[in-house]
């Protein structure tokens, strides 16, 4: 695309996003999830990894005393979603810094860049994009179950290319403008130009495909965590617990139904959240 | 049309080139070597290790390894399977066809059932549209719940409906174990049909779903644009306003998408897979990844990644074809 986008608004877009009405109830979901990332294991009822006691704490439905119930190890429901939180929420955010820093580079790098270079650096791109995240995903994973920060590195490492194509778009979007061409007429050098006249105005576009990316990165943990191929156990995570309830589905109906409902939650918020804003930055860009 | 068909056949190969190369990068990375996971443990003798190694071709340089690896995959030769002694490529000749009925009736259903879905969202607001107001924001309202929702509780909450409470449905496999064979082949197709049903369903929604949203937002678009004024100032019944004149405009971006979702649609059916216990790929996958078989897994990337190619290859086509734009580059 050459020239301003059509229909984009006439000023900055970060002016455009601050307007934007956002539901209410996503920010009150995002806002508990953050406290509980933060604070989850000091907020939790009892001590999320404790057993209760192997005689007859196993596997009880919710009660007043445990309001999510009991696994088969009689570990705290409730307690372990919130201590979850942290695990879900901490390797998310971890994964989508990392994708950020190397979506940004890579795509400001194929947009500045004309030619045989740019060509290159996308079709890289498209060929991780062709292959299915979950699968690179589990290859990754099948060193054996690993630590959030070795979960987060794998996450992230899948979660960039998308991120490189909005930033590539945007700056070749916005080297065309005439702020660009008034600073390189100036004589302003091709990094001054990249990070101080165009980078800012890519930087909305980056906070919407990071919110998405955040969304999309939630299930993917707690999916391998589902599979076994997560954080090691016993750290409580919300994949993790809906595992432990996976084979007695009917009989330990609570062992999925909390963490999925927390998942779905988080997800759904961001969803709310990174779709509104996207809708107010860029009306038009279609986002699989 | 043949410059654009040629254009993308390029790509493709460029793009599989590069996919080729990540997955060596991938298996060189990976702690250890390809046979430390399974066949080599401690007590393996150190000669025995040598040879293997040797058999592999593990102790050349990566430069010659590189080389091999992508002589072979051009050859389709994807190696042995470590946990099941067979060559990759026979046990994926086997799952291949298991997975392609799952995600080919998936994404059929999904793929009609959500541009006629999206459409008829799309179209309220228009004169005599046939979507009442409450009820088409109560299906988009649903539509955005199932996006949110990863597909492994999707289908958990499916099979513990349908299968599990209700018992309308078999909890998993692809036949009825034991009485399968047994079965004329008219009643094994009903039986395979019957086991389809539930994993089928679970894919259709989600890809349903999330073609809906966009063929709405396209619908609308699209009905905002001049020409529908001018079809309707004509006098074209509505009907046909809509469908010639709307949907068919609405239709190329979404072909599009279409491709750009396989990606994810083999990731969900990964987990589809996994939970109702159908014998395809992605529950192969899983199997292989879990028991340390390099090669298999390895395998299995490679042929989703070419599968995924050929597919966003024809959606390319199809949106092409049904929006001559496309292949001016001009859109």
């Amino acid at each position: 695309m050459t020239g301003p986008p059509s229909g984009a608004p006439s000023g900055p877009p970060s002016a455009a996003m601050r307007g934007v009405p956002v539901p209410r109830i996503a920010i009150i979901v995002l806002i508990v999830a953050a406290l509980l990332a933060l604070l989850g294991g000091m907020l939790a009822p009892y001590d999320p990894n404790a057993l209760n006691g192997m005689v007859g704490m196993q596997n009880l439905p919710p009660s007043w005393s445990h309001p999510f119930g009991t696994d088969g190890l009689s570990r705290d429901v409730l307690s372990r979603v919130m201590a979850g939180a942290r695990i879900s929420l901490g390797v998310g955010t971890l994964s989508v810094a990392i994708a950020v820093i190397v979506g940004t580079t890579w795509g400001a790098l194929a947009g500045a860049s004309d030619g045989w270079l740019d060509d290159l650096l996308m079709r890289f791109v498209d060929a991780i994009l062709v292959m299915p995240r979950v699968l690179l995903l589990l290859v990754l994973a099948s060193a054996g179950p690993m630590s959030p920060s070795t979960l987060a590195l794998a996450l992230g490492l899948t979660a960039w290319p998308p991120m490189s194509r909005v930033v590539r778009a945007q700056v070749r979007a916005i080297r065309q403008r005439e702020w660009v061409v008034a600073a390189r007429a100036l004589g302003a050098t091709r990094s001054r130009i990249l990070l101080r006249h165009v980078l800012p105005g890519v930087l909305p576009h980056i906070a919407v495909a990071a919110t998405l990316s955040f969304a999309s990165v939630i299930p993917l943990e707690a999916g391998l965590s589902f599979l076994g191929l997560g954080v090691r156990p016993p750290t409580a995570s919300w994949g993790g617990i809906m595992r432990d309830g996976a084979d007695r589905m009917l009989d330990t109906w609570w062992l999925l139904l909390f963490p999925a409902l927390a998942i779905v939650a988080t997800v759904g918020a961001l969803h709310a959240v990174g779709e509104r804003w996207r809708e107010a930055v860029d009306p038009h860009q279609v986002v699989p | 049309m043949l410059r654009f068909l040629l254009g993308r056949l390029a790509q493709a190969a460029l793009v599989l080139g590069f996919a080729v190369t990540v997955v060596f990068a991938l298996l060189r990375v990976a702690p250890g070597d390809p046979l430390s996971g399974s066949t080599l443990d401690a007590s393996t003798a150190p000669a025995t290790r040598e040879l293997l190694r040797h058999q592999y071709a593990l102790d050349q340089p990566l430069r010659t390894q590189y080389a091999r690896f992508v002589g072979h995959a051009l050859r389709g030769e994807l190696g042995m399977s470590l946990s099941r002694g067979r060559p990759v490529a026979q046990v994926l000749r086997d799952v291949l066809p298991n997975t392609a009925l799952l995600m080919g009736t998936g994404l059929l259903l999904g793929i009609f059932g959500g541009i006629a879905l999206g459409a008829w969202q799309g179209s309220r607001g228009a004169q005599h549209s046939p979507a009442p107001a409450r009820l088409t924001r109560f299906s988009e309202g649903l539509g955005l719940a199932i996006i949110a929702t990863p597909e492994y509780i999707v289908a958990t909450g499916i099979l513990t409906l349908f299968a599990a409470t209700w018992r309308l449905f078999p909890v998993g496999g692809m036949v009825t174990l034991g009485v399968h064979d047994a079965m004329d082949p008219g009643a094994r197709l009903v039986d395979v049909l019957w086991h389809l049903v539930l994993p089928a369903l679970t894919l259709a929604l989600i890809v349903g779903a999330g073609i809906a949203r966009h063929q709405r937002t396209e619908m609308r678009l699209v009905i905002s644009r001049p020409y529908i004024r001018t079809a309707r100032a004509k006098g074209a019944p509505e009907r046909r306003v809509l469908v010639r004149h709307a949907l068919r405009n609405a239709l190329g971006p979404v072909i599009a998408l279409c491709g750009l979702l396989l990606p994810s649609l083999v990731g969900g059916a990964v987990f589809v897979e996994a939970i109702f216990a159908w014998p395809g790929m992605g529950r192969t996958m899983v199997d292989a990844v879990t028991g340390r078989d390099y090669p298999l897994a390895i395998g299995i990337v490679m042929v989703s990644s070419v599968l995924v190619t050929l597919g966003g290859l024809c959606a390319d086509l199809a949106a092409a074809m049904a929006d001559p734009r496309v292949s001016a580059g001009r859109r």
